[in-house]
């Protein structure tokens, strides 16, 4: 076996490349057959690559997220009539609400054709099969390693959030118990007392371990900052400042017709070069090392490049009839598949099997388990009585 | 490798200062220990060592600290982060990431340590704390002594010269605090690596420790080989204690010197100790009945069927090691806390105090939680008083019978300020405070869950002196404790839960000599006498004269 095989986490850039590859493939088709390849791709990949930490059992969430959306989607359609064109089928009618007429602009009831049905549900389906990639990639990748990757002049802020990230369970946990202690005291007292009971000990809670949490770093050495002058910092933060405000006035000009097109590429394209140098720059005066990086290796490339290739695919509409990603449901038919689209998500198929498995951590726990409970000698034997 | 010279500590606001005139020099390889009563100024001279205070504390810093060769005016503590590695009371407060192995890397990552080498030092480390089945687990599964242990790791991956540990055992179990002092003293042996320890049960690390630093109280400090401070400091563990009254020459600091030279002792001691290790108050007909008791949290069970009937005056210690159910069935008893199965009855007319309203339910056991302060939430201590006795208002109150909160106060604990804040009170006075307030609702039982961890011999003496005082009132008293030298001397029964289960229950003396490894000193100094306390030894050698 290939080391590069043997069971590791993946690089968490490369799911992420992969996935925002696919949401783009999604987000400009509305072929129901493609979509739901889309959604089997997704399966496979969380299914057989998806580690065993707690972050990773997460995908639920996004498929109960992902339905929510289709039925709220096509609740409106249904609920807020909207005009029957000539040939719908109409499926049933609900009960109209007169409106004054000075609201005429939205009518509710009346109506419902197969139609209206079908195409919200082709588009909320469009749009929960973005939400999936989304999670997808959170499952599949470590959120709080792919901070890690951010470039050394932004690690306070990776570190900022990966520290609020741990914070929010230990806020739950700590009104948990208070209010389970608030009990012991005959829990009296409604509203505003009832809430201060509780909030105060939880906020002393709260600032006592951020105290202690940023002691802690500083004795561990946070923020040694070795070979920075004043100089060097401010030079930093005015390269950053200068690079935000061109790629701002770059993206007005490029969006919108405020500029003429010239100078708004040509002041994103400046922002960009003022952001990387500023970065590049604070980058160097951090002298930091980092524990265990994850390697980037053919199959990181395997698994960005076929994601990028099938989102090209999809984008350009070159080499098959690009109607047949957009069916629409004028007259109604059933959707034909065009073979290329497919090729491509059959690629995104094949990243997956390239990708390491994960490493089995469950098995891993288990044996690094400490002493079972029960296994260790019984402090006081039981005394005869 | 530490020197303080001319130390003094003064925090803006305060009246007197921490530390006052501090001279000390701590050699290379050294275990240092530093004792004192909860305020006398321990962790501050912790911190000064890597300059925490004053850079992160605030206050005024005289004098002058160096270590490992550095002026810490000179160098913040983050600058000192190679040299002193810091190991706080609460070690999951200072984890940075989650995960044991990058937990153990952080440190090298903020110092630049090259990446081969960071693995190599890593693994030694696992290895070394006895810890690298714990590397891909998050820290907040682990349990507490395994917490620490990876804290400790932490702070050593960056092979620092000096380690410095705050109570690095006042929440641990009697085994885990075990496993992490041999990992310490291996430390000291083994590596040389420096350690300066603050512990309060210093009958554990005083056998290892080459020198004492006493915190008087005042801000002076007493610095030398144990033996000889032990002489003169106002905390002594037992077997010190033993030896005072024996007058032993040079005075034990563990049992195994006490042992040999406790043979005339022996013989000079009556059979029998002539007073118990702790005067019992119990009186007849329980107030509490537990039957088959059962906990679970989905498929763990943490108590696994218990009976217990707890009698009024009576004292009874709840022991086992973390995790082993003590707090659950606590909880249960109380009626707060989840129960699966069984029965409790409470109260003269024998009610389940589960199927009460909360304030009926505290009028019939009451419970200080492991956290005193979250039932605190008021400005002073006064207002948390008269808001603890409007709380308790009840017309079943018997005249004459209730006292108010202040007057429960008064008698337990006579040194609270009313108006402190309840947060700047001492652990011994927030949970006198917390009993009080409890107390206030007159009920027959109650519960204590750990109330001994974090404080002080003097702390431990005046709970022990309140516990006294409800017993005489009739209040059954349940306490939940790791503390075998407080449950010798203050509790008349021993209930010992392993895994949910009762596996022992008797008086006081009967269990805690059953087994001598996790007798008190006392007994393992005296066995085979049945003696539990130094006070007994006192009162035995008392009437032989001295001649």
């Amino acid at each position: 076996m290939i080391a590069s095989r043997l069971p590791r986490a993946l690089h968490p850039v490369a799911w992420w490349a992969w996935a925002i590859a696919l949401a783009t493939a999604a987000s400009r088709t509305s072929n129901p057959l493609l979509l739901a390849l889309i959604f089997a791709v997704l399966g496979l990949a969380v299914t057989t690559r998806r580690g065993s930490a707690p972050w990773a059992r997460g995908y639920r969430f996004y498929l109960m997220l992902a339905l929510t959306v289709i039925a709220v989607r096509v609740l409106f359609r249904v609920v807020f009539e909207s005009p029957v064109a000539p040939g719908e089928v109409i499926l049933f009618w609900l009960p109209q609400l007169p409106m004054p007429s000075w609201y005429s602009g939205i009518q509710i009831g009346g109506a419902v054709s197969l139609q209206a049905v079908l195409s919200a549900s082709l588009d909320g389906m469009r749009l929960a099969c973005m939400l999936c990639c989304v999670g997808a990639a959170n499952t599949l990748a470590n959120p709080k390693r792919a901070l890690r990757v951010l470039p050394g002049a932004l690690y306070e802020l990776g570190v900022a959030v990966t520290v609020a990230l741990s914070v929010a369970p230990q806020l739950v946990e700590s009104v948990q118990r208070v209010r389970r202690a608030r009990r012991l005291r005959g829990a009296a007292g409604r509203g505003v007392r009832a809430l201060r009971a509780i909030a105060i000990p939880v906020l002393h809670d709260a600032l006592d371990r951020s105290l202690l949490l940023a002691a802690s770093m500083d004795t561990r050495g946070y923020g040694r900052t070795s070979a920075a002058t004043p100089a060097n910092r401010r030079l930093t933060a005015a390269l950053l400042l200068a690079g935000l405000a061109g790629l701002c006035l770059g993206g007005y000009g490029l969006l919108g017709a405020g500029l003429p097109g010239g100078a708004g590429a040509a002041a994103f394209a400046a922002g960009a070069a003022a952001c990387v140098a500023g970065l590049a720059l604070g980058s160097r005066r951090v002298s930091r090392s980092r524990y265990r990086p994850d390697p980037w290796g053919w199959p990181e490339w395997v698994v960005t490049g076929c994601g990028v290739a099938g989102a090209v695919v999809f984008c350009l509409g070159t080499g098959y009839n690009p109607a047949a990603l957009n069916p629409g449901v004028y007259p109604l038919r059933w959707p034909a598949l065009p073979p290329l689209p497919v090729a491509a998500l059959a690629l995104s198929v094949l990243a997956v099997l390239a990708a390491p498995p994960p490493t089995p951590a469950a098995t891993r726990a288990l044996a690094a388990a400490p002493v079972p409970r029960g296994g260790r000698p019984q402090p006081i034997p039981s005394a005869e009585p | 490798m530490i020197s303080f010279d001319h130390v003094g500590v003064r925090y803006d606001g305060a009246r007197e200062p921490v530390l006052r005139d501090i001279d000390l020099e701590i050699d290379e390889g050294e275990l240092c220990l530093v004792v004192g009563r909860t305020g006398s100024g321990k962790s501050t001279l912790l911190a000064a060592i890597n300059g925490l205070v004053p850079y992160f504390t605030g206050g005024t810093l005289t004098g002058r600290v160096i270590t490992g060769g550095r002026d810490t005016a000179a160098f913040r503590p983050r600058e000192l982060a190679d040299v002193v590695g810091l190991v706080g009371q609460d070690p999951a407060a200072g984890f940075v990431t989650d995960t044991v192995d990058e937990e153990l890397a952080y440190t090298m990552e903020q110092l630049a340590v090259d990446p081969l080498a960071m693995r190599a030092r890593l693994e030694e480390t696992l290895d070394l704390l006895g810890i690298a089945g714990l590397r891909d687990r998050p820290l907040r599964a682990l349990s507490g002594g395994q917490q620490q242990r990876v804290a400790i790791g932490a702070a050593l991956t960056a092979h620092p010269r000096v380690l410095v540990l705050d109570e690095p055992t006042s929440a641990l179990d009697p085994v885990s605090a075990e496993d992490v002092l041999a990992a310490i003293t291996r430390l000291v042996h083994d590596l040389g690596v420096t350690v300066v320890l603050a512990e309060h049960r210093l009958e554990r690390v005083l056998p290892y420790a080459d020198r004492l630093v006493w915190l008087a109280g005042d801000g002076t400090a007493v610095s030398g080989a144990p033996a000889q401070v032990l002489r003169s400091a106002d905390v002594r563990p037992p077997v010190v204690e033993i030896g005072r009254l024996a007058g032993w020459d040079p005075l034990p600091l563990s049992v195994r010197d006490a042992r040999r030279l406790a043979a005339p002792l022996r013989a000079r001691l009556p059979a029998a100790p002539p007073v118990p290790g702790h005067v019992s108050r119990a009186g007849a007909g329980p107030v509490l009945t537990a039957r088959g008791v059962v906990v679970r949290y989905g498929p763990l069970i943490a108590v696994a069927g218990a009976d217990l009937a707890l009698l009024p005056g009576e004292i009874t210690a709840l022991m086992g090691r973390n995790g082993s159910g003590k707090s659950s069935l606590l909880w249960a008893l109380q009626g707060t806390g989840e129960r699966a199965g069984g029965t409790v009855s409470a109260g003269p007319s024998g009610q389940d105090p589960a199927r009460l309203s909360p304030a009926q339910a505290r009028r019939l056991v009451g419970l200080v939680p492991q956290i005193p302060t979250d039932l605190l939430y008021l400005d002073t201590v006064a207002a948390e008083l008269a808001q603890a006795d409007r709380d308790a208002r009840h017309e079943a109150a018997r005249p004459g019978q209730r006292r108010t909160a202040r007057e429960i106060l008064d008698a337990i604990a006579p040194d609270v300020p009313p108006d402190a804040h309840p947060r700047d009170l001492s652990a011994g006075q927030q949970l006198s405070l917390v009993l009080a307030i409890q107390l206030a609702a007159a009920p027959a039982v109650m519960l204590l869950d750990e109330p001994t961890r974090g404080l002080d011999y003097h702390a431990k003496a005046g709970l022990a002196g309140a516990l006294d005082l409800l017993a005489d009132a009739g209040h059954a008293i349940v306490i939940a404790t790791h503390d075998v030298e407080f449950a010798a001397r203050s509790c008349d029964r021993v209930v010992v839960l392993a895994d949910g289960e009762i596996v022992s229950d008797g008086p006081s003396a009967t269990v805690l000599t059953a087994s001598p490894a996790f007798a008190p000193q006392a007994a393992k100094v005296l066995a085979p006498l049945p003696y539990l306390t130094a006070a007994q030894v006192a009162a035995a050698l008392e009437p032989a004269p001295a001649s």
